[in-house]
């Protein structure tokens, strides 16, 4: 793939409930190797675009292609291209950490040689040898993240999505987060990410903020700051955000 | 108002220490925060003063009451927000405020002053199921119930853990609005800039307190001078500063990067930062004194 292709291509991209428009009209590209930043109020209508551009969704109108697959027709290849961690559900607290880095990758497609070896490397790559015959549910919460983002990103996927993958996270674990996101990037994954932090929006390239439905606002950071005549990311953040009818 | 005396709890048979002998004391009035990730031991310090869980060592008193012995008069005269979500999701708005009134002896009306500013936002969705009610809502739902009935004090696990930044600057304004009219107020969060929003915050990981002062108090005992610094290249600067002998500490705080000052010796900071990263061959290079943040005090209790 060109670097400069977009690997996230959407346009006009909606979905209605009924009569309510949670995501409208909105377009926007991301390309390959960028830190993408997701952000917007709750309720602003990010879960369910995230939920279009996953292929778990499909959409009322628009278009999106994603790693060059259709969000309509193309949905499990989607899947099989793209990996996925929120805050809320990443590993399976009742397996042990091997058993959940194979679960994982043989849900990802890979086969059984090539998971033993990425396994083994990516246990050793965190250090987590004495952990591996471990139930996930004994880690710290940091350690726990930081393997679902290893888990997510270990069949080398285009895209990897991240649900606020640093929600409650110490202040120390959630720069060693960003250190491995940067790490993905430059290895030429794209990263999608939410989060509420604003300091965090600061890491990524570019950033989208969504105020009811809509992209009010796209960027990077600095372009964002010097549009809106703000010297912080919260101030951005508050100036948008703080007209939107559908949040609370 | 609230009391904690060397409260231990375990789980696990023992393996894991989830409260490790913390101590702390809270004043009639005033909002105490308690300030940690994940996992450092907050829900279970809150579940054992609303005496919904038995410490194995140690006392606390909740009014003047003993959480073990006193746990009834307890009961009746504390709110307590948990951090899931735990109200009726099949009663209506209205339904689940009636209920909570009811329980507790009250009425609605009574105590209506207490909650008016938060339920108006609410009320035109009264007839609404609370599990049909957006995050923000909830919350302002879950409040409420917690007030119905003046409790002394107030303990709210939690209140805006994955809450936008607005939502949550408008929740932390109730909260003052809740204080002026006396109410004792326990809150913990994960969000170190709402720290400076407590009157006194306790900085708790992994059972233990770090350090308890007023926010300003935290800051002052900040040991050595922060800088921020910015260069056009943000990771080269990390680098060149990691990889420095010997290295500086030093972390990513948006568009700056925060460095400490210990190991500079007798040398000008500004100069000696602008002097190693214009060698690197950096440019664009900003270096400004700067008062520490709580996140940067909690980051320092952590790493020494």
């Amino acid at each position: 793939m060109n670097a400069n292709e977009p690997v996230i291509k959407a346009e006009k991209l909606t979905k209605r409930f009924g009569n309510f428009v949670a995501t409208d009209a909105i377009s926007f590209e991301v390309y390959k190797g960028e830190i993408f930043g997701f952000l917007g109020a709750n309720g602003a209508g990010k879960t369910t675009a995230m939920r279009m551009l996953c292929g778990l969704s499909i959409p009322s109108s628009g278009t999106a292609r994603i790693a060059g697959f259709d969000v309509y027709r193309q949905t499990e290849e989607i899947k099989r291209n793209i990996g996925y961690m929120s805050q809320k559900f990443s590993l399976y607290e009742d397996l042990t950490v091997l058993e959940n880095i194979r679960f994982f990758g043989g849900i990802y497609g890979l086969g059984n040689q090539q998971l033993k070896l990425k396994s083994d490397a990516l246990i050793e790559r965190l250090g987590l040898q004495p952990e591996a015959k471990k139930l996930v549910g004994e880690l710290p919460l940091g350690w726990k993240q930081k393997l679902a983002f290893s888990v997510s990103i270990l069949h080398e996927p285009t895209i990897v999505f991240l649900d606020e993958p640093t929600g409650g996270v110490d202040p120390v674990t959630r720069r060693q987060f960003w250190a491995m996101i940067y790490e993905a990037a430059s290895n030429g994954i794209t990263v999608f990410v939410t989060t509420h932090y604003m300091d965090e929006a600061e890491y990524c390239n570019r950033i989208s903020i969504m105020v009811d439905g809509r992209i009010a606002a796209l960027g990077t950071p600095g372009e964002l700051k010097t549009q809106l005549n703000e010297s912080s990311m919260d101030g951005v953040f508050y100036q948008l955000a703080r007209g939107a009818k559908n949040s609370g | 108002m609230v009391t904690v005396t060397n409260i231990t709890k375990t789980y696990n048979k023992g393996v894991v220490k989830a409260v490790n002998n913390v101590s702390f004391s809270v004043a009639k009035g005033e909002l105490f925060g308690l300030i940690g990730p994940d996992g450092a031991g907050k829900s279970s310090l809150f579940r054992i003063l609303t005496t919904l869980l038995l410490p194995d060592s140690g006392t606390a008193t909740v009014a003047g009451y003993d959480v073990v012995t006193d746990y009834r008069q307890i009961r009746s005269s504390v709110g307590y927000m948990p951090g899931r979500f735990s109200l009726y999701p099949d009663l209506s708005i209205e339904e689940n405020l009636h209920f909570f009134a009811t329980v507790f002896n009250t009425t609605v009306k009574e105590n209506y002053h207490l909650i008016e500013d938060i339920y108006v936002q609410i009320e035109p969705f009264k007839k609404r199921r609370a599990g049909k009610l957006s995050g923000g809502m909830k919350q302002k739902l879950a409040l409420c119930c917690a007030l119905i009935h003046k409790p002394t004090v107030l303990f709210l696990d939690e209140p805006t853990t994955g809450v936008d930044p607005v939502s949550r600057k408008e929740f932390w304004e109730m909260l003052k609005r809740l204080k002026q009219q006396g109410i004792t107020i326990v809150v913990s969060t994960p969000y170190m800039d709402e720290a400076t929003l407590c009157d006194r915050i306790a900085l708790i990981q992994q059972g233990r307190i770090l350090s308890i002062d007023t926010p300003q108090g935290i800051v002052a005992a900040y040991p050595g001078q922060l800088y921020a610094v910015k260069a056009r290249d943000m990771p080269r600067v990390s680098q060149v500063l990691t990889t420095y002998t010997p290295p500086f500490i030093n972390y990513l705080f948006g568009e700056y990067i925060h460095v400490d000052s210990q190991g500079m010796g007798d040398r000008n900071p500004t100069e000696l930062l602008r002097g190693i990263l214009t060698q690197a061959g950096l440019d664009g290079i900003e270096v400004t004194p700067i008062t520490p943040t709580i996140e940067d005090c909690f980051i320092k209790l952590l790493t020494t």
